[in-house]
C-alpha cells in the first residue's frame, strides 16, 4: 500500500465502503424487493411493506452517497460561498441532486461513486507521471560529505555547502556541487546531464560538475559554487520553469476550457426547460429532461483536456532532458516540431573548433612522419593554433635541448635549428621571402597550407584544417529527413573553406566571409523569406516555417535571440550559453537535434490525439445525452474515463525513453 | 522580485489555470504561473507590495481550491 499517499488511502477506503453498500442496496432493490412484491401476483400493486421497504432503500442510498461524496459536497459548499459556480464539485453535486430529485437514487449514487473512482485513478496517474519525470531528472544529489580541517568527514545537506569546502565523493556517489578535483582521478558518469553513456576521466586540477556519478575511485574536490548556483540546480530550475512557457496548443486548451464549461451549463438549462415547454406536457416530461440536463452537467468539466496536454509537453521536456537536451519551454518544443530552416554556425558547431592536421604531402624521398617531426621541432615553442595542431600530431617529438635559434615571423612562419639542420615552416609568403622555391600544388585545398623546408629545400606540405565533427554529416542528413527543408551554414571563413566543409557535410547552402554582426542580418533575411512565403499578417506568421539557429553559445547571443529557436551546443557549465539559448544541448553531439525533433513531433502528436479523442467523446456524449440515448453512466465515462485514458496516453512520452 | 512557492494538494489542472488567471489580476503582479505538473507557483511582483501580493494570492488559491495549501 506504500504506493498510495495518505490522502489516496483515505479516498480509496471511502470508495470501497460505499461501493459495498451500494452493491448490497442494488441487490435488495432489484432482486429482493421485486421477488417479494411478485409473490402476491404480477397484476396487483406491491403490498404496503414492500413499498415502505422501497422508500427505506431509497433513503439508505444516501448513506454511500454521503460517504463517497462528502468531499465533493464540502468543496461545493465552499465554492458557493466563494462564488466559484462553474467549479467541478458544484456541477457534480447539482447533477446528482437533480438525479435524486427525479427519483433515480441508484443512478445518483453510481455517478458520484464512479466520478470519485475516476478522480482517484486520475490522481494516481498524474502522481505516477510526476514521479517518473522526477526519476528522469534524478540527478539532484541528496547529501554531501564535507571534510573538516582535522580530517573528519561529516554528512551534510547539499544546501549547506559553502564555496571552498573540501568534499569527499566516494565511488558511486553523486557529485554534490561544481568543483575542482584536488585529489584522486576517476571515471565519472555524466549521463544524467549529457545523456552520454561513456564515462569521462577527471583527475587533479580538473573541473567536475554536480550531478555526475563518481566511478570507482574516491575523489576529493573543492567546492566552487554553492548548491543553488551549481549546474544541476540550474538545470532543474530550467526544466521546472519550462512548463510555464506555454505552447500554442496549451493556450488554446486553456481558452477553450474557459468557454466550454459555461456553454455546456447553459445548454443544460435550455435542455431542461425548453423541450418540455414546447411539447406542452411540462409536468409529465420535465423529469426526463432534467435527467438529460444532468448528463450535460457531468460532461461539462474540461479536466481531461486541461490535464493531458500539459502532461504530454511536460513528458516531452522530461524525455529531452534525459537525453541531455534542455528545452526551456513547451513553446520551443512546438516550434522544433515544425522546423523549416536550420542555420548553423560553422566553427565549434559543425566543426571541432580547433585545428588538426588534415593531410600531409611529402616531397620525394621523405615520409609524412618525418615531415611532421621536422615541423613540430621548429614549432615546439610556438603557441599559435596551427603550431599546436602540428605538435599534437607528432608522435615522437625531437628533444627540446636540440632545438636552437628559433626565429618567428609573426603571421608568416618560423625557422629553427634542430641539431645540424635548419628547418623552416610557414606560408607561401614566408617561403618567397626566404627564397625557398615551392612546387605548384595540385591538391584541392581544404585548410591552411604549411610548407616545410629543410636546409633551404622544400620537403613537404602539412595541411591544417578545422575538421568537421564526427557525426555531423549524419545529423544533418537526419535533420533533412525529419522535415527540415534547408540547412544553412554561416561562417567568417573564406569561400573556399566554407564550400569544402559544406559539400563534405551535405549542407544545402552556406554564407561565407561573414563578420559577426552580419550573422544577425543573414538570419533576419532568412526569417523575412519565410514570412513572405506565407504572406503578411499575424495569423499567417503563426503558420510560417520556423528557423532554428545552432551555435556554441559563445558570442552569438544576438543571433540566438533573433531566431525562432536558439540552440546552444556543448554548453555544459557555461552559464551565458544556458541563459541566451532556448534549447541547450549539454554535450557536443549534433545528433541530439534530430532526436529532439522526433521527441517534439511525438509530443505534439500525443497532445493532438488527446484533444481529438476527448472532444469527440464529449461531444458525442452531449448529443446522445440530449437525445436520451446516453445516460449519466456514459457521461461519467466521458468525463473522468477520458481523462484517465488521455493521461495514460501522455505517459507514453515518459515510458518510451528508457 | 520573483519568487517560487510550493503548493500541496493542488488536485485539478483546471483549478491551476483558474488560480493563475486570478493571481495575474492582482494589483502589482507583473507575471505569475501556477504549474499543475510541478505543483509550484511563481509570482513576480513589485518589491514594495510583494508581501501583500502573496497574501492576496494565497486567498485566491483558497477560493479556487480550499484544500490546496501554499508553503510559505
Amino acid at each position: 500500500m506504500d504506493r498510495f499517499t495518505k490522502k489516496q488511502k483515505k479516498e480509496l477506503k471511502s470508495i470501497l465502503i460505499s461501493l459495498v453498500i451500494f452493491v448490497v442496496l442494488m441487490i435488495v432493490e432489484h432482486l429482493v424487493l421485486p421477488s417479494a412484491g411478485l409473490s402476491d401476483g404480477p397484476e396487483s400493486a406491491p403490498p404496503q411493506p414492500v413499498l415502505i421497504a422501497g422508500i427505506i432503500v431509497d433513503i439508505l442510498y444516501l448513506v454511500p452517497y454521503f460517504i463517497v461524496g462528502k468531499d465533493v459536497l464540502r468543496k461545493c459548499l465552499i465554492g458557493i460561498k466563494n462564488r466559484q459556480l462553474f467549479d467541478e464539485s458544484f456541477l457534480m453535486t447539482l447533477a446528482t441532486i437533480g438525479a435524486f430529485g427525479c427519483g433515480e437514487f441508484g443512478e445518483a449514487v453510481a455517478v458520484m461513486l464512479f466520478y470519485q473512482v475516476g478522480e482517484f485513478f486520475q490522481e494516481y496517474a498524474v502522481g505516477k507521471s510526476r514521479g517518473s519525470i522526477a526519476d528522469l531528472m534524478s540527478m539532484a544529489p541528496d547529501f554531501a560529505n564535507r571534510e573538516a580541517e582535522d580530517g573528519s568527514v561529516e554528512v551534510i545537506d547539499p544546501d549547506d555547502i559553502e564555496v571552498g569546502d573540501i568534499l569527499v565523493i566516494k565511488p558511486g556517489e553523486k557529485v554534490p556541487t561544481d568543483g575542482v578535483v584536488i585529489e584522486g582521478s576517476s571515471l565519472v558518469n555524466t549521463s544524467a546531464l549529457t545523456g552520454e553513456s561513456l564515462p569521462r576521466l577527471v583527475s587533479k586540477g580538473e573541473q567536475v560538475i554536480s550531478g555526475c556519478i563518481n566511478g570507482d575511485t574516491l575523489l576529493r574536490i573543492r567546492a566552487e559554487k554553492e548548491f543553488d548556483d551549481c549546474t544541476v540546480s540550474q538545470i532543474l530550475e530550467l526544466v521546472e520553469d519550462a512548463s510555464s512557457r506555454k505552447s500554442v496548443t496549451e493556450n488554446f486548451i486553456t481558452r477553450f476550457a474557459h468557454y466550454y464549461t459555461p456553454a455546456v451549463v447553459i445548454a443544460a438549462v435550455i435542455l431542461a426547460f425548453v423541450p418540455p415547454l414546447i411539447s406542452g406536457h411540462f409536468a409529465a416530461e420535465f423529469g426526463e429532461w432534467v435527467l438529460r440536463a444532468c448528463t450535460f452537467l457531468v460532461i461539462s468539466c474540461p479536466c481531461a483536456l486541461v490535464i493531458s496536454v500539459p502532461l504530454a509537453f511536460f513528458g516531452g521536456i522530461g524525455a529531452a532532458s534525459s537525453k541531455g537536451v534542455l528545452v526551456k519551454g513547451s513553446n520551443y518544443l512546438e516550434l522544433l516540431a515544425g522546423l523549416d530552416t536550420v542555420v548553423s554556425d560553422k566553427t565549434g558547431t559543425l566543426t571541432e573548433g580547433r585545428f588538426r592536421v588534415a593531410m600531409v604531402e611529402a616531397a620525394e624521398g621523405y615520409d609524412t612522419d618525418a615531415i611532421i617531426r621536422y615541423a613540430a621541432a621548429a614549432e615546439t615553442g610556438s603557441t599559435h593554433p596551427i603550431a599546436a595542431a602540428i605538435t599534437e600530431a607528432c608522435e615522437k617529438p625531437v628533444a627540446q635541448s636540440k632545438i636552437k635559434d628559433v626565429r618567428n615571423t609573426a603571421g608568416k612562419g618560423i625557422t629553427a635549428k634542430a641539431g645540424r639542420d635548419t628547418i623552416a615552416v610557414g606560408n607561401r609568403n614566408f617561403f618567397d621571402e626566404e627564397g625557398i622555391e615551392l612546387p605548384e600544388l595540385a591538391a584541392d585545398v581544404i585548410g591552411t597550407n604549411c610548407y616545410v623546408a629543410k636546409n633551404g629545400k622544400y620537403i613537404g606540405t602539412i595541411i591544417v584544417a578545422d575538421m568537421p565533427k564526427k557525426g555531423a554529416e549524419e545529423a544533418i542528413r537526419e535533420m533533412l529527413k525529419e522535415g527540415v527543408r534547408s540547412v544553412i551554414m554561416l561562417t567568417g571563413d573564406s569561400e573556399k573553406v566554407a564550400s569544402a566543409v559544406a559539400s563534405g557535410l551535405g549542407i544545402t547552402d552556406y554564407r561565407a566571409e561573414l563578420l559577426p554582426q552580419d550573422k544577425v542580418r543573414v538570419v533576419e533575411e532568412l526569417l523575412n523569406g519565410l514570412r513572405e512565403k506565407t504572406g503578411a499578417g499575424e495569423k499567417a506568421d503563426k503558420k510560417r516555417g520556423r528557423l532554428a539557429f545552432i551555435g556554441d553559445g559563445i558570442n552569438d547571443a544576438p543571433v540566438l535571440s533573433v531566431s525562432d529557436v536558439g540552440i546552444a551546443m556543448g554548453s555544459l557549465g557555461s552559464d551565458a550559453a544556458i541563459e541566451a539559448a532556448d534549447v541547450v544541448i549539454m554535450d557536443d553531439d549534433l545528433g541530439k537535434i534530430p532526436a529532439v525533433m522526433r521527441i517534439a513531433r511525438k509530443t505534439l502528436g500525443i497532445s493532438k490525439q488527446n484533444i481529438v479523442f476527448a472532444l469527440l467523446v464529449k461531444f458525442s456524449c452531449l448529443i446522445l445525452g440530449a437525445l436520451g440515448i446516453a445516460n449519466m453512466w456514459a457521461a461519467v465515462f466521458a468525463d473522468v474515463g477520458v481523462a484517465v485514458i488521455c493521461i495514460l496516453n501522455s505517459m507514453r512520452m515518459l515510458n518510451r525513453q528508457k | 522580485m520573483k519568487k517560487k512557492f510550493k503548493l500541496i494538494d493542488l488536485d485539478c489542472a483546471n483549478c491551476a489555470a483558474k488560480m493563475e488567471e486570478a493571481i495575474k489580476k492582482i494589483d502589482g503582479v507583473t507575471d505569475a504561473s501556477v504549474s499543475f505538473m510541478t505543483q509550484k507557483m511563481m509570482i513576480e511582483a513589485d518589491d514594495a507590495v510583494f508581501d501583500k501580493v502573496v497574501e492576496e494570492a494565497v486567498k485566491c488559491i483558497a477560493k479556487v481550491e480550499p484544500d490546496c495549501q501554499v508553503v510559505l
